[in-house]
């Protein structure tokens, strides 16, 4: 079994229009959508929800109105500003370390655990896909992450699938570092603008610090072949392969309205250069 | 005035709106809260006078007065210290993980040997510079690093009050974008008319109204895709600030580094029409109250 992970450092650039692809070319696989805080891929896949659970991570502090006799040991300690200075805490700063709570003299403050999220099994007609909501204004995506990722390794496991392919998020924090450990690959999919070459090279550092072997798109890459000989060039200078280049085509967005994955869709100069892609990456 | 450009979706043009915005203003300093993957500067190109270190206090523990009690593992919320008691024989040792550290101070304040003390580890850098008569702050978190929000506190606490400041925020809908936003006047959600962009915008819209700042929509390449993201934006009775269509001419623009509006200055006004419609939500707000 191979793990795959489709990411991108820059937002916005194709990665789940290359995972929607992917889903449609790989057989015997289970999809996974670990940008779990903007979550996409199941507008191209459209899920049956089989099994529905709970995220529960982290803690945030209640201050008991009761017990509380406003001493104000608490409101210096908290490092995050979370404490305000009529006894109450918000909600969004708190990180949970729980310090006001050991600190407090009067036995006030009690930690409650969020639930930070939801996660489900679903069927797809490409088979079976792991996917989260994380609770609005949430934290601990890199655990959400961690939690699906086990999850659909398992069932991989169980069904002797060949492949776990992931629809990454962007950035290089603490989801994407989740996203990526011990994968067999990742696949960064990058665009031929200074931002996205900017930001390919950051997270192409952050998989090598994680000894991840990485592949590069190019997604509308004839937008600027200049920038694109660039990508190319230190592509090269890195030893990392150009999995492809995909051209800008006005067909992926239809499809996208259509809610179906470009190699569906029709057949058109994308469509065609990601299964070259696939074909190159199996 | 604090304005903070965010979006739920990634790639929909927060950059291009908070570069050209800030360029067709006067007494502005910008933000790039985008930590992770900073971008502003390659539009801007500002001119840096000053690089700060940013660290966060990870524990510290003097083995000559630590006696392996276990307080310190039993306090930290993150599981990023580990003790293991001595036994006969065998001195005990205290495993520090700073990468799971989120700096409260639980540990060292609560030690009662008073063992652990708390030492800098650098996360990342924040630049300080200026372009012509705009103000520029950016963070950059170093590679490997996990947590984005104690960079972004730091680069907000160059906010300079006196300047109408705007905030690059990075995408998503967790605490990165949330910490960015927090504390402005006044956030401007970028999306394009796409069922990705339209599912992303009503995430980005739960999470402001949660956090109860003002808000209205810049709908970017507004000629593709469908009208979805308009008529959810009616219907919610959400602001359409701006609209942006594709063009060829801006995306071969973005994709050299070049502001938009230095290329084609008839932009200007519609910048500054956005700043117009801004203010104007802002003030009929302040009226109601």
């Amino acid at each position: 079994m191979k793990q795959l992970v489709v990411i991108s450092g820059k937002g916005g650039t194709g990665k789940t229009v290359v995972s929607g692809s992917l889903a449609a070319l790989a057989k015997n696989k289970i999809m996974v959508d670990c940008d779990v805080d903007a979550a996409d891929l199941h507008l191209l896949l459209h899920p049956t929800i089989k099994e529905r659970h709970e995220f529960r991570s982290g803690q945030t502090a209640i201050i008991d109105k009761k017990l509380c006799k406003k001493c104000g040991k608490c409101i210096p300690v908290c490092r995050f500003g979370a404490v305000k200075d009529d006894f109450t805490v918000e909600r969004f700063s708190c990180e949970g370390c729980a310090l006001c709570s050991h600190i407090c003299p009067h036995g006030a403050i009690r930690m409650e655990e969020n639930v930070a999220g939801e996660w489900f099994i679903s069927d797809t007609h490409y088979g079976p896909f792991v996917h989260a909501k994380l609770g609005i204004a949430e934290e601990n995506s890199g655990k959400l992450v961690a939690k699906i990722r086990q999850i659909a390794k398992e069932i991989a496991e169980k069904q002797a699938l060949d492949y776990v392919i992931i629809d990454g998020p962007p950035g290089i924090g603490c989801p994407v570092i989740a996203s990526l450990s011990g994968v067999d690959c990742a696949l960064i999919v990058t665009e031929p603008t200074l931002s996205g070459l900017h930001d390919a090279e950051r997270v192409m550092e952050v998989a090598k610090h994680f000894n991840i072997p990485v592949k590069l798109v190019v997604n509308k890459y004839d937008l600027n072949t200049a920038v694109t000989a660039k990508i190319e060039a230190f592509c090269r200078e890195r030893d990392v392969s150009v999995a492809g280049k995909i051209p800008f085509d006005k067909t992926v967005v239809e499809a996208l309205v259509e809610g179906k994955t470009i190699v569906e869709y029709a057949a058109c100069p994308a469509a065609d250069e990601v299964k070259n892609i696939w074909e190159g990456l199996r | 005035m604090i304005i903070s450009i965010a979006s739920g979706k990634g790639g929909t043009g927060k950059t291009t709106v908070a570069v050209n915005l800030a360029l067709s203003l006067k007494n502005i300093q910008l933000l790039d809260c985008d930590v992770e993957e900073p971008n502003a500067h390659l539009f801007i190109k500002p001119r840096i006078k000053e690089e700060v270190k940013a660290c966060i206090p990870v524990p510290e523990v003097d083995e000559t007065k630590c006696n392996y009690c276990g307080k310190c593992r039993e306090v930290c919320a993150y599981h990023a210290i580990a003790v293991l008691p001595g036994s006969e024989g065998r001195k005990g040792s205290v495993l520090i993980f700073p990468h799971l550290c989120h700096g409260c101070g639980a540990c060292s304040l609560l030690c009662p040997q008073s063992a652990i003390k708390e030492v800098n580890k650098e996360i990342g850098v924040i630049e300080i510079g200026e372009k012509d008569h705009m103000q520029f702050v950016h963070g950059r978190l170093n590679i490997g690093e996990a947590m984005s929000p104690p960079l972004i506190r730091q680069v907000k606490k160059y906010i300079n009050p006196t300047r109408t400041v705007i905030i690059d925020a990075p995408p998503g809908t967790s605490c990165p974008v949330i910490t960015a936003v927090k504390g402005s006047d006044f956030c401007v959600l970028v999306t394009e008319p796409t069922p990705f962009g339209l599912n992303d915008l009503i995430l980005a819209v739960e999470v402001l109204r949660k956090l109860q700042i003002p808000f209205g929509v810049v709908i970017n390449r507004s000629d593709i895709g469908d009208g979805k993201v308009d008529s959810y934006c009616q219907e919610e009775n959400i602001p359409i600030l701006m609209k942006i269509p594709f063009s060829r001419e801006i995306a071969v623009s973005y994709s050299e580094g070049v502001p938009i509006v230095k290329k084609d200055n008839s932009y200007q006004d519609k910048f500054i029409n956005l700043y117009l419609n801004i203010c104007a939500i802002k003030n009929e707000a302040i009226s109601r109250h």
